[in-house]
């Protein structure tokens, strides 16, 4: 029991967080969105609740025109395992997952009228997981088709959580090809890394479903999902077995890991330390001895009415506020005397070319 | 560089007066103490004792019949400024303290301390009861604790629930069997009476705000042992960490506010089920029946007696009794913020605490280690936008952002600066503006770093359009300098 005790306190972490992305959309990337929706089924399995975990899924399989079983998305073909279920809670759908909500989620830079199941409200004892799955690159991930976080933004983000103790360990999954490239830069402490293929290799898919037409899930995270399902929230399976999860003979990639950022051991790290929610507890050994008699309380700061009008809508902006703030500089535009110049040469070598003579004209 | 100052009077009582004072009372003195977070930090503490002799009054209310009397009739008579200590000496033969107690430490901020007769020895004992009464070396250092990179703490030195700006508790009735338990508990007339007291003296900390729910057919994560020798259900201690999880989804919080929140839950098992106790490491009952999870909350459970008769009608009508009730969960809430009576030498008394929940001095324990925290805080929030600001040369500072940090800055100079004179509730309030102005300045979404190019990138955006353009550019003005040149030799050669 002593031994248990001790390792219940060794990560230091009291509660649990999980990000899960998926950062594509259309109907042929279903398996990036079947991930994303079997790690959100384990994670719950395994204790988070819902209010720590953000989702951000572009949320168009479940009823999209072209599934042929509506309002489900599965994992395994022949149908066996509906993740998307009754109880899914997604933060951030369709065209709310891009790279800048993301970012903000990560730093809580997040502006202040957004709702408590949309923000990451860790502190220094947060372990958190984040997995990201999608299409890949050398360096950077592609964002539902129109944009791209590339591995130094993520490092940064990763550095500002640290900077504001955002997180106490962080266990982040990639499935992407090339997915060890976004690893590749971070250099905050306590970050664990895991991702399903090398720079220069394709991670592939699992296996097509006949009659829903598309592939229904990536090699790596089915086979991590396959390790997954023997964990309950009282395992002792620890990290190096979730490294040894997909040899190349079954996933083709090589999927790769980084751990010299972490502190502790991985052979000491517990799969539940990060995919569950196990909490530390300890039993109430004081009490109080309250009087039962007491008759009423006056209480020092009664509470006081205040007679206030009620607010119009306008009122509530910031109006001043909005008036003297400075504009934003949204775009970077080059300065205005470089543009100036650079005609001027222009139209200073194209009369040189063209004959002297006709600049006798313009002047 | 943090000077926390504690002001101190130690006042003699007739007959205890140390024969080898250096000079003869009234007399002041101070003693510095360094508190090392790590290799490049520490916190100096300044204790400034001032020793003088009894009043009239005073020596008067030092005869009274007990302790406690003697504290109740010495209380108007003292400066009660947060953060100060007031030490009353009495004579080594006095019958104030009972036999073998040394010490006894009141509700306020006083103490009754047997003398000694050596100042040295006085001054040992004193300093047990500063390190008592105000703060331990040990709870500044993990106040710091999550500002030491290198972890010389140990992962659990920080449990406590951290300095925020307020806290939402929510009482919550799970009641898992309503077909067989009908449970009443009046927890509105619970929360004026028990818990109001309790929060208003912590209102001084935080901004609190309480709330509660009844939760049906909510059942543990655990299915409990039955033990055939007590007859009872057993939840074992390895087990509790489960319990949480499954309940922990229905809970819910506030959806407007983002302070930490506070869960304490009542459970009453199913009929099937009772009596449950739950097991301590070695196998025995635990007394409370309430287990609590650090910065999370509590678990208490409350068995209903099997009715008298067996054919009594279901739903059985439970009326709970809120007064053990809230004794568990206040007991809770006070070890959730730190404040345990446990580590008492074994020769203080410390004064019951009644229906307030907690003693002046615990109050200001908790303000030391939160102001420490909080100026901790700010000043690595600071520092780390400044980085920020460095790495990324062209961000935009709003004007409001601009003055949250000034304003973080004036504050955290004000604190530190009344943490040296000893103000300390000045000094926590300062210390709490600074906070609110500086995680409103580093939290702007404006300050994204995603949304500032760095300029590698701008080059990559910029080269492809312009060089295409700019080599015939280039080329020309090449051939305009070398025919200006060729034209300036030969001037005579155009006939």
């Amino acid at each position: 029991f002593q031994d248990q005790a001790e390792q219940f306190f060794r990560s230091g972490h009291t509660n649990n967080w999980a990000v899960l992305v998926c950062t594509s959309r259309f109907w042929f990337n279903y398996r990036h969105v079947a991930n994303t929706l079997s790690v959100y089924r384990s994670v719950k399995r395994l204790g988070i609740p819902d209010s720590h975990i953000v989702l951000m899924l572009a949320d168009d399989m479940a009823c999209n025109p072209r599934n042929p079983k509506p309002a489900t998305v599965f994992s395994h073909k022949n149908m066996e395992l509906n993740v998307y279920g009754d109880d899914v809670e997604v933060d951030y759908r369709s065209y709310e997952v891009t790279v800048e909500n993301f970012l903000r989620v990560l730093t809580g830079r997040i502006p202040p009228s957004t709702p408590r199941s949309k923000r990451l409200l860790s502190d220094d004892r947060s372990n958190i997981l984040i997995y990201m799955t999608g299409h890949g690159g050398n360096g950077f991930l592609k964002f539902q088709d129109s944009e791209e976080i590339t591995n130094v933004e993520l490092a940064d983000a990763f550095e500002q959580m640290w900077q504001k103790r955002r997180y106490n360990e962080l266990l982040f999954i990639i499935d992407t090809c090339q997915g060890a490239s976004m690893y590749e830069r971070f250099y905050s402490p306590n970050i664990m890394a895991l991702a399903s293929s090398q720079v220069g290799e394709d991670s592939l898919s699992h296996q097509p479903d006949l009659a829903i037409g598309v592939h229904l899930m990536d090699r790596y995270t089915f086979y991590v999902l396959e390790f997954l399902e023997e964990i309950h929230p009282d395992s002792q399976t620890n990290m190096n077995d979730l490294f040894q999860v997909c040899p190349k003979s079954l996933c083709v990639s090589t999927p790769g890991h980084r751990t010299d950022l972490f502190q502790r051991d991985p052979r000491k790290v517990l799969i539940t330390d990060f995919f569950g929610s196990v909490r530390k507890v300890e039993i109430t050994t004081e009490t109080l001895s309250l009087d039962p008699d007491v008759v009423g309380f006056e209480s020092k700061f009664p509470e006081e009415e205040l007679a206030t009008e009620p607010l119009k809508y306008a009122e509530q902006l910031p109006v001043a506020q909005i008036i003297h703030q400075k504009p934003k500089q949204k775009d970077w535009h080059p300065p205005g005397g470089f543009i100036l110049g650079l005609w001027a040469l222009i139209i200073m070598v194209f009369f040189k070319t063209y004959g002297i003579k006709h600049m006798k004209h313009v002047f | 560089q943090v000077q926390l100052v504690v002001p101190m009077t130690v006042v003699f009582g007739p007959g205890s007066v140390p024969g080898d004072l250096p000079r003869p009372l009234p007399f002041r003195d101070v003693q510095e103490m360094e508190i090392s977070v790590n290799l490049r930090t520490s916190v100096t503490s300044r204790y400034e004792m001032r020793y003088r002799s009894t009043t009239g009054q005073e020596e008067a209310a030092l005869t009274a019949a007990t302790a406690r009397e003697a504290d109740a009739a010495l209380y108007p008579l003292q400066d009660n400024t947060l953060g100060s200590l007031t030490m009353y000496v009495v004579p080594e033969t006095s019958s104030l303290l009972p036999q073998g107690i040394n010490v006894y430490v009141g509700k306020h901020r006083s103490t009754l301390v047997r003398a000694v007769g050596a100042l040295a020895a006085l001054q040992a004992r004193l300093r047990e009861v500063t390190q008592l009464m105000s703060f331990r070396a040990s709870s500044i250092a993990a106040a710091l604790s999550d500002r030491v990179p290198d972890g010389r703490l140990g992962p659990d030195a920080r449990r406590y629930l951290k300095s925020s700006l307020g806290y939402e508790i929510t009482f919550s009735l799970l009641n898992p069997d309503p077909k067989s338990h009908t449970v009443d508990w009046d927890i509105e007339g619970a929360v004026n009476r028990y818990v109001k007291p309790v929060l208003d003296k912590l209102s001084l900390v935080a901004n609190f705000s309480v709330d509660s729910q009844i939760l049906y057919y909510a059942v543990l994560g655990v299915t409990p042992r039955y033990d055939k020798e007590s007859s009872s259900f057993l939840l074992s201690a390895h087990s509790l960490p489960h319990v949480i999880n499954p309940v922990e989804a229905r809970l819910g919080s506030s959806a407007a506010s983002l302070y930490p929140v506070l869960n304490f839950l009542l459970y009453v098992p199913e009929r099937s089920h009772s009596p449950l106790y739950i097991q301590d490491k070695d196998g025995a009952p635990v007394s409370t029946n309430a287990f609590h999870s650090p910065r999370w909350g509590g678990i208490m459970v409350y068995n209903v007696e099997a009715p008298a008769s067996p054919q009594a009608s279901l739903p059985l009508h439970v009326e709970v009794d809120m007064a053990r009730v809230m004794e568990v969960f206040l007991a809770q809430l006070r070890l959730l913020f730190g404040l345990s009576r446990e580590e008492v030498p074994p020769e203080f008394l410390l004064e019951g605490l009644g229906n307030e929940g907690l003693a002046d001095w615990e109050l200001d324990h908790l303000l030391w280690a939160h102001t420490v925290e909080n100026i901790a805080t700010v000043s690595t929030t600071l520092t780390s936008l400044a980085q920020l600001l460095d790495k990324i040369g062209n961000i935009v500072i709003k004007d409001d952002v601009a003055s949250e940090v000034y304003r973080a800055v004036a504050s955290v100079q004000s604190a530190v600066t009344k943490l040296s004179l000893g103000h300390l509730q000045a000094a926590f309030q300062a210390s709490k503006e600074a906070v609110t102005s500086s995680e409103r300045a580093f939290f702007d979404p404006s300050l994204l770093h995603l949304l500032y190019f760095p300029d590698d990138q701008k080059f990559a955006i910029y080269i492809p359009l312009f060089l295409p353009m700019a080599v015939p550019i280039l080329l020309s003005l090449a051939k305009i300098v070398r025919e200006t040149r060729l034209r300036k030799k030969e001037p005579t050669k155009m006939d």
